[in-house]
């Protein structure tokens, strides 16, 4: 599947695909083809650079939620010379919206946890489309806890269209699992970092978000509501969502500038799913670099610099 | 009556809002269209002497209710919303600000006081729904939070009283991270050990239910007030099916272990007063 804005660029690039295939093995040595290689190779950049460098709010909430997109655990598998992940909430079930477990970078044990989306209909319904029940917050809540006692740094990975709005999300207990790990994970003697690679909608990403460093990748976006659900309750219809990205202030960019996160991962021109590879490793060095900075801290320092930091969010006027 | 025993006084605090009864004299309850007269009504805490209805009141009627002889002392009573997103809907948001002021007479969705409660010193932030749906900005977060740090100073037990649809959509980013910043505090609250009693009224829900709301040492709600994380209209539309009867009320609640009681409102102030003094 591709977007609108994408359409443009493809179809270049699958001419260019066309031209090169047509050449025979001596046509190289010809400069005119070469030269409308050339031209058609700088037109895609240039086309490539105009259209991601003007993207919409809107379109980059798109971009988020690309099929090809990266998951969880596609960054996990990619970056992680070992990973075993760890199951299970001990007390009710095994969210599979939430995934977690211990992971080697370089050498480096770290405990990672995120929400994860499905690929396909099966697996989306598996993980149910990457929003969490009580019990995904309460595994992220103990998964953390163990990093904490082996004083193991942690990763979360935020991808989350809004924590499961169910009956029995209700039953045991969505606001309180998702409270309970807000003010939990302001008390982690580890470093924590929270990147948010996809969509962060709300509580239900703030549940595994509080941490010493937030990045947001380039494309990625993190509000208090989804575009859709911000138009459905301002404007009675979900028809304003390129509105309400509008006005929601969304981006990653918006987010820095507000200094609601504290910073952006670059991705592939293009957006991270063009070239996964390099935005595997974009977030690979981010995290390598970061806890190496949050090391440097003693543990009461850092717990009293994450406090301060989200103390002083918010902007009033008396 | 010994639980709820106090005299006609007049108000202290500068605000002038009033919970309107239909002419002023007579109270008509929308449960069981009960008629009382509006005296009545407010010595029995705004609640309906013939079915239990626990009209929705604001701060103003909780801070009579809780303080002795409705004396406290209001703060950060000059704080307003700003507008950082220069957000617009159907109206720009200093516009809706200024609207919602001049309507209710509040500067925004929640206030906070101190003062004595059967002579224990606490300090109590209450919601007010009538501003905005009682949701929760930066205004909210902040003053919400310097309650919490007022509070831990005076080392006076904490009362929040919640009644809230949420987050506020018109702040957006900001709005989110109060749930973030008064769980912080709250955290440094529970650290110093002074107790904080979350009282849940109708509805709480949203952000305000997945931060401060549920992180009380004692959770407690008026009865049959709708509490959760999300509405009861999104989770319809989401599963497609009708909710159970109950669903989601201050019972139901109780029943799967999220409360530790509900407390109908005239026995409110006794009830807290007998918990902190057994903490002393
Ligand atoms: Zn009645």
């Amino acid at each position: 599947m591709n977007l609108d804005f994408e359409q443009p660029i493809i179809e270049l690039e699958q001419k260019l695909a066309l031209m090169k295939s047509q050449l025979g093995a001596n046509d190289n040595q010809n400069p005119a083809i070469s030269t409308a290689i050339k031209t058609l190779e700088d037109e895609i950049l240039k086309l490539k650079k105009e259209t991601y460098q003007n993207l919409t709010r809107w379109q980059k909430v798109q971009l988020s939620r690309h099929p090809d997109r990266p998951y969880t655990l596609d960054y996990i598998e990619n970056i992680c010379d070992e990973f075993i992940e760890l199951h299970g909430d001990r007390n009710f079930s095994d969210d599979l919206a939430m995934v977690g477990g211990l992971g080697t970078i370089e050498g480096k044990s770290i405990m990672f946890v995120g929400q994860q989306k499905g690929r396909n209909t099966k697996q989306r319904q598996l993980r149910n489309f990457g929003m969490a029940n009580p019990e995904g917050y309460r595994k992220a809540l103990r998964l953390m806890k163990i990093a904490e006692k082996f004083n193991k740094p942690i990763v979360t990975l935020i991808d989350t269209p809004g924590a499961f709005p169910g009956i029995e999300a209700e039953q045991r207990g969505q606001a309180e699992a998702i409270a309970r790990n807000i003010q939990e994970m302001f008390k982690l003697k580890v470093p924590v970092i929270c990147i948010i690679i996809g969509e962060g909608a709300s509580g239900g990403a703030l549940g595994i978000a509080v941490g010493d460093q937030v990045l947001m990748l380039e494309n990625a976006w993190y509000s208090v509501i989804s575009p859709e659900n911000c138009s459905a309750i301002l404007w009675r219809t979900w028809d304003y969502k390129e509105q309400a990205a509008q006005a929601l202030k969304l981006t990653a960019q918006d987010m820095l500038g507000f200094k609601l996160i504290d910073g952006i991962i670059p991705e592939p021109l293009g957006g991270a799913h063009t070239d996964p590879l390099s935005a595997y490793q974009a977030v690979k060095q981010a995290i390598l670099q970061t806890i190496d900075n949050l090391e440097k801290i003693s543990p009461q320092e850092r717990i009293s610099q994450r406090i301060d930091k989200f103390d002083n969010m918010g902007v009033v006027n008396e | 009556m010994a639980w709820f025993n106090r005299k006609e006084q007049g108000i202290t605090t500068p605000t002038t809002e009033k919970k309107e009864t239909p002419d002023g004299l007579w109270y008509k309850c929308p449960e069981c269209k009960y008629l009382t007269p509006s005296s009545e009504h407010k010595y029995y805490a705004y609640t309906c002497i013939s079915c239990g209805y626990h009209e929705r009141i604001g701060s103003q009627e909780y801070f009579e209710i809780l303080f002795d002889e409705e004396q406290f002392t209001e703060l950060d009573t000059n704080m307003y919303s700003a507008d950082p997103l220069q957000f617009v809907d159907s109206k720009p948001y200093p516009k809706r600000i200024a609207t919602t002021m001049d309507n209710s007479g509040l500067k925004d969705a929640v206030r906070c006081a101190y003062g004595k409660m059967n002579g224990i010193d606490i300090t109590v932030a209450c919601m007010d729904f009538g501003f905005i749906g009682g949701s929760m900005g930066s205004v909210v977060g902040e003053k919400i939070a310097r309650a919490i740090e007022y509070a831990l100073q005076h080392k006076t037990p904490l009362i929040i009283i919640s009644r809230s649809g949420g987050a506020r959509m018109q702040e957006a980013g900001y709005s989110l991270m109060q749930l973030a910043k008064t769980s912080a505090k709250l955290a440094l609250l529970a650290e110093a050990k002074v107790p904080y009693i979350s009282l849940m009224t109708d509805p709480t829900t949203g952000g305000v239910s997945a931060s401060y709301a549920m992180l009380g040492d004692f959770n407690t709600a008026e009865p049959k007030a709708l509490i959760g994380f999300a509405g009861p209209r999104v989770i319809r539309e989401t599963i497609g099916k009708d909710l159970p009867k109950g669903f989601q009320t201050s019972e139901y609640l109780l029943e799967h272990g999220f409360l530790d009681f509900i407390v109908e409102r005239k026995n409110l102030k006794a009830k807290y007063t007998a918990l902190l003094k057994m903490l002393k």
